[in-house]
């Protein structure tokens, strides 16, 4: 599925600034996997996630998405079969459009077959509708509404119906619930994990919050200076607890005082 | 005290111009972009238009402007995108380019006559009566404002508008905001120089400095109709920026009726552009003193 072998990055080479970002990732993914990514800030966890969606040229490495090297791909080609959240949830939407207009740009765009010309159908429209209705926060009957006008937890949510409406061959969760209050962040984050279990979405998601880091998805990946430092799956990761996976990251002097992590 | 010639010439030129308003409200609204090229592929579009027509092609004459005034438009999208110039200055660049380029069409010389060419309008004169001006001009801007709104709703009109309104947004998805802005910006400066195409035409005369300070006209077009229609669906801004090129060309008869001096008109556009792209500045800075509170610093 996607597959980074020794993937590095340096930003600033040869000055005082210079930051090694990503060292050596080798990292494989199988067809439905959810990974949910943790490390302190400056690990390197956006920046894997601007390697994988083309964001930057990588140094070294190579990436591959369903066996198609994809290491000198245009972002804006990747795109394609690669959907994107962001914290700020005012970054996946486009405010002065509708967003019966939002869904039908990330329709049209993500079907290739279409010609540039193609516009929605009425029958595009009624499952924008239907699409809308399972969010549960009565977007349905706003469709013509500037997205504008909606909070940031209604526009997490529509960017979210857009990344999978049609389905993507990988999602990358930026810590898109950080940014919302905590009764919308609970209920983006159970949105997300219903859709990525109902339309069996190859995901990735960085969070800071490890209860919902163990319990969300199959695999856990930790991060630290650039680097994969530990890789939970199956029992092990099934009996972890976040005290002693706390621990573990004090035990590795991984944590500092930059840490961010919540165990609530 | 106003004619119906007055009224009538005033209902003419408002909808030759509208289009260039419906093509700053493509480049300056949708694509977030002051697009300086609009002054000389204005006048690209009427020297293009004055030749063609004067070889005898005066339908023609209109899709070879458009043609003309897309390439002139994705020249300053290439120095924007490809070449990272500002712009502002891109579009300056190509204008300041395009003087010598509308000589040239011109055949070197600084107008171009029409007297005796067969026009649109001598086309339409015998069968239209009174109105064979205005209706050609009404029919066409009519046609062309669906086409624009249309468009705007396509795969590509859509992806056009995201890449002015969310640039974050748009470099995130599958979007290559270097295509849309060069469409973009094609479209917007074919739609200019059509209009300078007709105008052409209906004066039946090309001259070099026709395109000056289009730019601004077709601001405040757009913005008087900005204030006239409601905030709302694209059909309506689209609706206002025709409505708009009307009514500033008949407060440019009123204005003519008043014995203002004809030099004066340019003056008064500035105003009313950069007082209406203002206004909300001007809203803002006055806020905290009309609550009686006290500004800091």
């Amino acid at each position: 599925m996607l597959k980074l072998q020794n993937v590095s990055k340096t930003f600033n080479p040869g000055t005082v600034n210079e930051k090694k970002a990503l060292e050596g990732i080798d990292l494989q993914l199988a067809p439905g996997d959810f990974v949910t990514i943790l490390g302190s800030n400056g690990a390197g966890k956006s920046t894997l996630f601007g390697a994988i969606a083309g964001s930057f040229v990588v140094d070294t490495g190579t990436i591959s998405l369903d066996g198609k090297n994809i290491t000198n791909l245009p972002d804006y080609k990747r795109s394609v079969y690669i959907g994107r959240l962001f914290q700020d949830p005012l970054k996946g939407t486009a405010p002065g459009m509708t967003i019966e207009e939002n869904l039908a740009l990330a329709y049209l765009r993500a079907s290739k077959k279409r010609s540039p010309f193609s516009m929605v159908t009425a029958a595009d429209r009624r499952d924008f509708r239907e699409r809308l209705a399972m969010l549960e926060l009565g977007l349905e009957d706003r469709m013509d509404h500037p997205v504008g006008l909606l909070s940031g937890g209604q526009r997490q949510a529509l960017t979210l119906l857009m990344a999978i409406l049609v389905t993507p061959k990988l999602l990358l969760l930026d810590e898109h619930t950080a940014a919302l209050d905590p009764a919308t962040a609970e209920k983006v984050l159970s949105l997300t994990k219903k859709i990525v279990a109902e339309n069996h979405i190859t995901c990735l998601m960085i969070t800071h919050n490890i209860p919902s880091a163990l319990s969300l998805g199959n695999r856990t990946i930790m991060m630290n200076s650039g680097k994969i430092v530990l890789e939970l799956q199956g029992e092990e990761r099934a009996n972890m607890t976040t005290e002693r996976l706390l621990k573990i990251f004090h035990e590795q002097s991984i944590s500092n005082d930059r840490i961010l992590f919540s165990a609530e | 005290m106003i004619s119906s010639a007055v009224i009538f010439s005033a209902l003419e030129l408002g909808f030759i111009y509208a289009l260039v308003a419906l093509a700053l409200f493509l480049s300056f609204r949708v694509l977030n972009i002051a697009d300086m090229t609009t002054d000389g592929s204005f006048t690209l579009g009427c020297a293009v238009s004055a030749v063609v027509a004067v070889a005898g092609h005066p339908i023609l004459a209109l899709p070879a402007a458009m043609l003309a005034g897309a390439a002139a438009g994705c020249v300053t999208a290439l120095l924007q995108t490809k070449l990272n110039v500002p712009s502002i200055l891109a579009g300056i660049i190509t204008n300041t380019g395009l003087y010598t380029v509308n000589l040239a069409v011109m055949g070197f010389s600084s107008n171009v006559s029409m007297m005796r060419t067969k026009t649109l309008f001598t086309m339409t004169q015998d069968s239209l009566g009174s109105v064979y001006k205005l209706i050609p001009v009404m029919v066409l801007t009519a046609v062309l404002a669906v086409l624009l709104v249309v468009f705007l709703k396509t795969r590509l009109g859509l992806s056009i508008r995201a890449t002015g309104d969310n640039p974050d947004m748009v470099r995130a998805s599958s979007i290559n905001t270097g295509f849309t802005i060069t469409v973009g910006l094609g479209v917007s400066n074919a739609l200019t120089a059509l209009s300078g195409a007709v105008l052409a035409q209906y004066q039946k005369s090309a001259d070099i400095n026709l395109g000056n300070g289009m730019v601004i006209i077709g601001l405040a077009s757009l913005i008087i109709g900005e204030t006239l229609m409601p905030k709302g669906k694209l059909w309506m801004k689209a609706l206002g920026a025709v409505a708009g090129s009307v009514v500033y060309r008949f407060i440019m008869a009123l204005a003519l009726r008043l014995d203002l001096p004809s030099e004066c008109l340019k003056l008064i556009s500035a105003v009313i552009v950069a007082v209406a792209i203002g206004l909300p500045a001007i809203k803002k800075a006055w806020k905290p003193a009309a609550k009686g509170g006290v500004k800091a610093c």
